[in-house]
């Protein structure tokens, strides 16, 4: 008998006045019982739009069933073969705009709690069985992989599968790009991020740290060292600033140093750990994404009194996650909404002191199709605070691109691809995720990967078969 | 890991480490640097690159002990190992093309002003060069710095070596006195290339000056190494470390280096106290 509840298993969480002092995570997970109660809320239906709405299309009713039955590890082994990184996925994937959107259950209620499931399987199986060793038989061919964030993860997980042997490149210490950096561990813990690629590296994918592409070694240079393909997925590691007044002054972070000093520098645990990092009292973070709550919460968590997020357009409008934007009300951070910085305001000696800002309200949509925030005049005010976040975007980082001649970008920076192969403009070379689409979502990147794989493979065979040909 | 293959105490605060990093060997270049990590719970630290060897596969870096993470490097010995050690990050020198050039450094600046003297020296530039320390017992590289020089100047605060007075004054005689440079290289303390630019500019020479402020990844992901030039936004680390020196707005990048030095202090202290635990016990 399917589970009618129109609401999802509620999923324990942390209590949001404790946890806005640690970075333990937020939501703890379902138990085994919760997720077979949450499972058997799928009503299996036939057409199985949840399918459609995964950009890595895991066969959702299909482990969702396994689960419902307490076949915990199969369905694992399930959902691993459409998406190497399940645990993260479960928690980073924004489902409410995905698989859970299409859910037939959400027509009336509350859609079946996919991602919750999705992260319990994987939780279930990193903390119950010992990772398979499922190394394919190698095909002697090298594939090279620029990049350890999600997107090449995730294409060197797949082309592992089929044989290849795969070398990843990373440019910081420790792999995971994005997963590790940006992504604080109160959402996605590092020990997992770990685990997860413990389980590529089973599959054979070897990890080079410490390598900056573009710089220790061209693209040219990795062909001449026997790689046959090659795959970019550099994400988005540039970030953007705002161009006001004040930017420079000490106190004024953009969200990438920010979340790095703190995620993967571990600015927290200053000074066990060398790295530290600023929080003043009062925070102003600028911006309204993801990226943006999870500076905010950071900043909650390392002691910051007063903090807020700056946002120049109206709730509506904001980028971030609706659980998100929940999660950080809840502990406490202030919305400033329809509010622009004109400048930043500093001490004598360049400390910050202050944000001036200028009210806005919404005009006409514009190219996005949201309405456009137009200042309203004479509505400047200032903002108390020591600290300011600058969390507007980021771009394609461009260390490979501009040291690749060959390779085509558009104006933003953005490598230009084949949308359906990922097909750089260089032959041999594929890339994806935000080097190509600039600042999205993990599973976009993750879809791209895979996508780059499948391309990839069919691009090496028909290399082989060509030059058998010419024999 | 990265092994310490050579290590040599250039003064009773710099040393030279020679570290085994066949791939960074194999592409550095002048004016380029790498960034360490000694341990798991390490800060990534820049330091500019003075040195490489393409066939031993090593690279030579030179530092001055100022903080915990500098004095734990200098801790280590030949044999040791250090966690991280990546690059070459950076955009090289553009050293070409140059007929006379004047190659100021300050300090431990001068680590990282000799190879690029040498570079302009193999390049068949007449080199001047002029090195300037607090005391007579600072001095380094003389005899290095000596070999690629056409003329070496030395100048100490204090007097106890070469010429008393600042690296600035030699300049300003040699210009004076009528020497002509098309080029001149400020390695050094902010203050001293901020002086040695502000006299530049007064004879029109172009001036290079080598930034080294604080940066995490190295490669222009965080942007905490960003320097006004021209009045706009560079990053240090990709856009940079050079940069001309007439452009670069010097009192922000002073103001922004000291951005941390509470925690630099703190930790410092910290470690020296664990060091003396470990001593007494």
């Amino acid at each position: 008998m399917p589970n009618m509840s129109l609401n999802k298993t509620k999923m324990p969480e942390q209590d949001p006045n404790v946890r806005n002092r640690n970075f333990f995570e937020v939501a703890l997970g379902y138990t085994e019982e919760m997720a077979i109660e949450e499972a058997k809320r799928c009503l299996q239906c036939k057409t199985k739009p949840c399918i459609e709405g995964c950009p890595v299309n895991i066969n959702i009713p299909g482990f969702i069933k396994l689960v419902a039955e307490g076949r915990f590890e199969e369905a694992y082994d399930l959902v691993r073969e459409s998406n190497a990184l399940p645990a993260i996925c479960g928690r980073v994937c924004p489902q409410e705009t995905q698989c859970e959107m299409f859910c037939v259950r959400a027509k009336k209620g509350e859609a079946v709690g996919i991602g919750r499931l999705e992260r319990f399987v994987a939780d279930w199986y990193l903390a119950n069985r010992k990772p398979k060793d499922e190394k394919a038989e190698s095909n002697g061919i090298k594939v090279a992989v620029i990049g350890s964030g999600p997107a090449g993860l995730t294409c060197a997980g797949e082309l592992a599968k089929m044989g290849y042997d795969v070398t990843v490149f990373e440019a910081f210490h420790v792999p995971g790009g994005v997963l590790m950096y940006g992504i604080p561990e109160f959402r996605l813990p590092k020990a997992l991020v770990q685990k997860e690629i413990d389980v590529l590296k089973r599959l054979g994918v070897e990890i080079k740290t410490n390598m900056v592409i573009g710089k220790v070694l061209s693209l040219d240079e990795l062909f001449e060292e026997g790689f046959e393909a090659i795959f970019i997925g550099t994400g988005a590691g540039l970030p953007n600033f705002l161009g006001i007044p004040g930017e420079n002054l000490n106190g004024v972070y953009s969200a990438n140093e920010f979340l790095t000093r703190i995620n993967l520098m571990k600015a927290y645990r200053f000074p066990e750990c060398d790295t530290p990092v600023k929080v003043g009292k009062n925070v102003a973070v600028v911006g309204g994404g993801n990226v943006a709550m999870d500076a905010a919460r950071s900043a909650k968590r390392l002691g910051a009194e007063n903090v807020y997020i700056v946002y120049r357009r109206s709730e509506a409008e904001m980028p971030a996650r609706v659980e998100e934007v929940h999660h950080a009300r809840e502990e406490g951070i202030i919305f400033r909404f329809l509010t622009n910085p004109v400048r930043i305001i500093g001490t004598e000696d360049g400390w910050v002191k202050g944000m001036e800002c200028i009210e806005m309200e919404l005009g006409e949509p514009d190219s996005s199709g949201r309405r456009r925030p137009v200042p309203k005049e004479g509505s400047n005010f200032i903002i108390d605070v020591d600290t300011v976040i600058v969390a507007i975007g980021q771009s394609p980082n461009p260390l490979v691109t501009s040291t690749t001649r060959d390779l085509e970008t558009n104006r933003w920076g953005g490598i230009v691809v084949d949308e359906k192969t990922g097909a750089t403009s260089k032959p041999g070379v594929f890339a994806g995720g935000d080097a190509v689409t600039g600042a999205a979502t993990v599973i976009l990147a993750m879809g791209a990967g895979k996508k780059a794989a499948k391309s990839i493979d069919r691009y090496l065979k028909s290399k082989r078969e060509q030059s058998q040909e010419q024999k | 890991m990265f092994k310490i293959v050579r290590k040599e105490v250039l003064n009773p605060s710099v040393k030279l480490m020679e570290i085994e990093a066949p791939y960074v060997a194999r592409k550095a270049q002048p004016g380029q640097f790498i960034i360490f990590r000694i341990n798991e719970e390490g800060e990534r630290v820049p330091l500019t690159i003075a040195d490489y060897d393409r066939d031993r596969g090593t690279v030579t870096i030179i530092f001055q002990e100022v903080g915990k993470t500098t004095k734990m490097l200098g801790s280590l010995n030949e044999g040791d190992e250090i966690l991280d050690f990546v690059g070459p990050l950076g955009v090289p020198s553009h050293l070409e093309g140059y007929r006379k050039a004047a190659v100021i450094g300050g300090g431990l600046g001068t680590a990282i002003a000799y190879p690029q003297a040498k570079k302009l020296h193999e390049l068949g530039a007449e080199v001047d060069s002029i090195i300037g320390f607090r005391n007579r017992e600072l001095v380094i590289l003389e005899k290095e710095m000596k070999a690629v020089s056409d003329n070496l100047y030395i100048t100490t605060d204090d007097g106890s070596y070469g010429q008393k007075g600042f690296v600035t004054e030699v300049l300003k005689d040699l210009l004076d006195q009528g020497k002509q440079y098309d080029l001149v290289i400020a390695i050094g303390p902010l203050v001293m290339m901020k002086a040695v630019s502000e006299l530049t500019k007064k004879y029109g020479i172009k001036t290079i000056v080598s930034m080294n402020p604080i940066m995490i990844d190295g490669t222009g992901m965080c942007g905490g190494c960003r320097v006004t030039v021209d009045g706009k936004i560079r990053f240090a680390c990709v856009d940079g470390p050079d940069f001309d020196g007439h452009l670069v707005d010097f009192d922000e990048a002073i103001r922004r280096q000291s951005m941390y030095r509470k925690e630099e202090r703190q930790a410092l202290e910290e470690y020296e106290c664990r060091l003396r635990g470990v001593q007494n016990a």
